[in-house]
């Protein structure tokens, strides 16, 4: 009777039918592609909006396998991952987790942003990451044994400032680090041009724009303006904004709150545009 | 309310005395300041002592001429922007100077022109200025006035004042300045010896003005091409360019354009060259020799950064020590400014500061030569900890002996510095209120913040007693016994809070450089930051450092991890002064031995300065000290402290990336956002 609802309940699988879009810059879809086929797991380090999760969706299509993605947050525990067990009506159901779907599933799980979760969750996670390939299932007294397909992927952004959000050695040493930047500038045109629909032209000086906020990190800014948010600034002069408001928008106050950043990148905007 | 009546002169000379407590060595004297308020008004008397008393802290010299010109001041001014002009030049003394600042008091006709509407001054705008350089060279830029522009391309001289017809058009004019001033560093003005390229001209100082104009075209050109947003304002620039040169614009305007074209040009059209060119005001003129010599000592201070990350990279690389020595390789691309560096055949990533020196290398030489890669001598690290606890061979005991970098010899000078612990007393109990109650709203806002990041509550599930009944684990005990298992009986949940376990450091400098304002600001910061901190469990102490040479390290007692942040130690922190030099090193190294001390998880070591390290006698104000520091915060670093660097310094000087390069840090340009900043910091390093 209430079962239909737990369904609703269910971690989502998702399954690329189309290729998504994604541009190598690298050697990371080779490198990926043979971590997948010797059953490693994989690290992914860069700063946000530079493309890491367009590119596990990608390599998701490629392989053929469904893809988990998990935004970690400071409230994610371990159960959170695993699963639990909820009451329907007069019985009690165990709901799968979404780690644990995508290890049944033999899916790809990204867990986007790792070093934000709780520190119990690395206690799950480990015995995945070497030769056992294993899911503790504790609340059920259950092993659950990974299939070839299963591939754990996890993402850091290493210039977080934070003590307290270092990656711990005994967690990062499991992996194979790939390491993510923005791309090399035309790289980066032809994908805001690809994303957006923009002139080739107007796409450069975006990514001008970009590489100039980028030499303002520490000091000011916390990060220089990401892929993303080009890809952002794009949309908006599609859609008929001009592109100097298009960038005030998207990318000078995106980035900062504080007064004299802002003007900073105003500036910044205002001699490329 | 005072009286209107004008003060006599011994109502004056007290009131003087006072603010001065005369001092027969300064070679001043009453009457010399009694004359002139003689003659005024009340109010004009009254505004030049309130005024003098705020600047005497700061500097006598300025509150002199306060005194001495508050009354023309006054009469050009007006009230209102008079009170801006002293405020200006306090800022331009923490900012650059005595001599900036006395500048700038005498020049009240300056000062009135720069309050008219459409005016722009260098001192309003220079911050704003530096940030935009920043961004378009990637590393800092200094920002001085002169009466033309002109760079030596480390300090970009622009004038004084601009005005144009409106306010944006005047600070527009600012900007293409400043980018073209840039573009001259960024696109090789100096990347020939200019001297000698013009030595065999007619008049070579003729040649070297029309050069200037001939740069100004080609630079003007490629900024069209990579700013187009300024395209107007470089135009404009240059607008006045003799028709002579219509020739030179097709030719220097070609993508791949150098100042070797320029000068190629000059040769074939050796008639204008041997003619005085006209002066154009607003476009820049040509140092080649001030140039060479930055150029230089860039090149040698960068190739240095860059062999200490290859070093380092090398060492945290290196599997065995038997292995032979690996094989480096660079491909580098000028033009973009971009690099990729091999260890025997695998492309590796430069820590940031050996990056930002290699690009800076590649700006300047147009290539990355093999000799550049040679790592810097090996930098030991002896595993043993840093030295202590043995007596010195100087006639006092120090509290602590510590090893000391001297990078000349790529070695430690064993027990070297000598540490002592003293105590702070005298300090005004009431200070902290007075800060409190300045910043009240201020403490309020960053007091919400912490409390944010408290460690919260956790809930631990599956225990046999506790708050709340755990339905997972009911629902399981339910499902165990309907299937014919033994439920397990801990079915409940109780709540914990989150350890952040973390043990911080403040070391603030108490040196003599940080005489006024800053003194003022690292109090404020560190009233702002105890107040906030009540909020967070985290484990905190702060120190004071000053010294004189290597015998006398002095460490001021602020807070200890295990005291609370009550009365005494707030006297404490009101009794920070302005003391000696800057050695930073044996702080750094003694702060590090302290939190190693604490049994906590994350280690955090936060410095607060006023810039270059700095002794008295010996070298350590040159590239010893850098060298030093830079090497106190690596071990720091090796040891599992976490140091993060907040530094006062408008100049914001290259050498502040190879001393932090082991830390975090920021550099501040304006005193007054210290005391936020502080607490600011601590919560993004911590949250
Ligand atoms: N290499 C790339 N190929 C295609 N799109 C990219 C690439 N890099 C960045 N993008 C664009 O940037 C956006 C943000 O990337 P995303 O993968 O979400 O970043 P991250 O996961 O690193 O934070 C994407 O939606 C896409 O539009
Ligand atoms: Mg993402």
């Amino acid at each position: 009777m209430n079962r239909p609802h737990l369904h609703a309940l269910a971690p989502e699988l998702e399954s690329f039918a189309a290729e998504p879009y994604y541009q190598p810059v690298a050697r990371e879809t080779e490198l990926f592609q043979a971590a997948a086929t010797k059953k490693l797991p994989v690290l992914l380090k860069g700063p946000t909006g530079c493309g890491k999760t367009r590119f596990v969706e990608y390599m998701a299509w490629k392989l053929g396998r469904p893809l988990v993605t998990v935004a970690c947050h400071d409230d994610l525990t371990s159960a959170d991952l695993v699963g639990r067990y909820l009451l329907a009506g007069e019985e009690t159901v165990w709901l799968d987790g979404p780690l644990t779907a995508a290890v049944r599933a033999g899916a790809i799980c990204y867990l986007d942003e790792v070093v934000e979760a709780r520190k119990d969750t690395t206690v799950v996670i480990h015995p995945l990451t070497d030769t056992r390939r294993v899911l503790p299932v504790e609340k059920r007294g259950e092993l659950v044994r990974a299939p070839d397909h299963f591939m754990l992927v996890v993402s850091y952004n290493p210039g977080y400032q934070s003590v307290l959000k270092e990656l711990k050695q005994s967690t990062r040493q499991r992996f194979i680090a790939l390491d993510f930047d923005y791309p090399p500038a035309e790289l980066e045109a032809a994908i805001v041009v690809r994303e957006t629909g923009i002139a080739n032209e107007l796409a450069a000086q975006l990514v001008k724009v970009a590489a100039l906020t980028r030499n303002l990190k520490g000091q000011g800014l916390d990060e220089g303006a990401s892929t993303r948010l080009l890809v952002h600034a794009g949309h908006l002069i599609a859609a008929g904004v001009p592109p100097r408001d298009a960038c005030a928008a998207a990318v000078g106050r995106a980035l900062s709150d504080d007064a004299d950043s802002v003007s900073a990148v105003d500036d910044l905007i205002r001699a490329v545009f | 309310m005072p009286s209107s009546e004008p003060l006599d002169r011994a109502a004056l000379g007290e009131r003087l005395d006072a603010i001065f407590s005369f001092d027969v060595s300064s070679g001043r004297n009453y009457d010399e300041l009694t004359e002139p308020l003689l003659a005024g008004e009340r109010a004009v008397q009254e505004f030049a002592l309130h005024w003098a008393k705020v600047a005497a802290p700061t500097h006598l010299e300025i509150a002199y001429l306060v005194v001495l010109l508050a009354p023309l001041a006054l009469d050009r001014l007006g009230r209102r922007d008079a009170e801006a002009w002293v405020v200006a030049a306090l800022d331009g003394f923490d900012r650059v100077g005595l001599r900036a600042a006395v500048m700038r008091l005498r020049d009240i006709e300056g000062f009135a022109r720069s309050a008219s509407p459409a005016a722009v001054s260098l001192d309003a705008i220079a911050p704003r200025l530096q940030r935009f350089l920043q961004g378009l060279a990637g590393r800092p830029l200094r920002v001085e006035a002169d009466a033309r522009p002109w760079t030596d391309t480390e300090t970009v001289y622009l004038p004084p004042l601009v005005e144009l017809a409106t306010r944006e058009a005047s600070a527009d004019r600012y900007l293409a300045l400043a980018a073209m001033l840039w573009a001259q560093g960024r696109w090789g003005t100096y990347a020939m010896d200019i001297d000698a390229a013009l030595a065999d001209f007619a008049r070579p100082d003729h040649a070297l003005d029309w050069l200037a104009l001939l740069e100004a075209l080609r630079l003007g050109a490629r900024l069209e091409r990579e700013l187009p947003g300024l395209r107007g304002e470089i135009a404009a620039l240059l607008a006045g360019l003799p028709p002579q040169l219509d020739t030179a614009r097709a030719a220097l305007a070609a993508p791949g354009a150098g100042v070797d074209d320029s000068i190629a040009w000059l040769r074939t059209h050796a008639e204008v060259a041997v003619s005085p060119a006209p002066t154009l005001e607003c476009l820049p003129t040509l140092h080649p020799a001030d140039a060479r010599e930055r150029r230089a000592a860039r090149i040698r201070e960068q190739s240095q950064v860059l062999r200490l990350s290859i070093a380092e990279l090398l060492e945290s690389l290196r599997a065995g020590q038997d292995d032979p020595p690996p094989e480096l390789e660079v491909d580098a691309d000028p033009e973009r400014l971009e690099l990729e560096v091999k260890i025997d055949g695998a492309s590796v990533t430069l820590p940031p500061e050996g990056l930002a020196a290699a690009q800076s290398l590649l700006q300047d030489l147009g290539e990355i030569a093999p000799e550049l890669l040679v790592p810097a001598g090996p930098a030991e690290w002896k595993g043993d900890g840093v030295g202590k606890g043995k007596p010195g061979t100087l006639e006092t005991r120090a509290d602590a002996l510590f090893d000391e970098w001297d990078y000349r010899r790529q070695a430690y000078r064993r027990q070297w510095c000598h540490v002592y612990l003293h105590a702070v007393g005298g300090g005004d109990e009431s200070y902290v209120l007075a800060v409190r109650a300045r910043h009240a709203p201020l403490i309020r806002q960053l007091r919400r913040r912490f409390e944010a990041m408290r460690g919260e509550d956790r809930v631990l599930r599956r225990q046999s007693d506790g708050q709340d009944v755990d339905m997972d684990a009911l629902v399981a005990a339910i499902a165990d016994r309907r299937g014919g298992a033994e439920p397990s009986p801990r079915l409940f949940c109780r709540r914990q809070r989150d350890e952040r376990s973390l043990a911080a450091v403040f070391l603030v400098d108490m040196s003599g450089s940080t005489q006024g304002w800053i003194n003022d600001a690292e109090r404020e910061a560190l009233v702002l930051l105890c107040e906030a901190l009540e909020m967070l469990d985290d484990r905190y102490a702060i120190w004071g450092f000053s010294g004189w040479t290597r015998t006398r390290s002095d460490l001021y007692r602020i807070k200890e991890f295990d005291e609370a942040y009550g009365t005494e130690v707030q006297a404490r922190i009101a009794a920070i002064q302005p003391r000696d030099y800057t050695r930073m090193g044996p702080p750094i190294r003694f702060v590090t031995e302290k939190l190693l001390a604490e049994p906590v998880r994350h280690r955090l070591l936060v410095t607060i300065s006023d810039g270059r390290p700095d002794d008295f006698g010996d070298d350590y104000r040159s590239d010893y000290g850098i060298e030093d520091t830079r090497q106190a915060l690596l071990e720091a670093r090796r040891a599992g402290v976490r140091p993060f660097c907040i530094t006062i310094d408008r100049q914001g000087a290259d050498y502040l990336k190879r001393m932090y390069g082991p830390a975090a840090y920021a550099v501040l340009d304006e005193v007054r956002k210290l005391p936020l900043k502080v607490a600011e910091i601590y919560r993004k390093l911590t949250i």
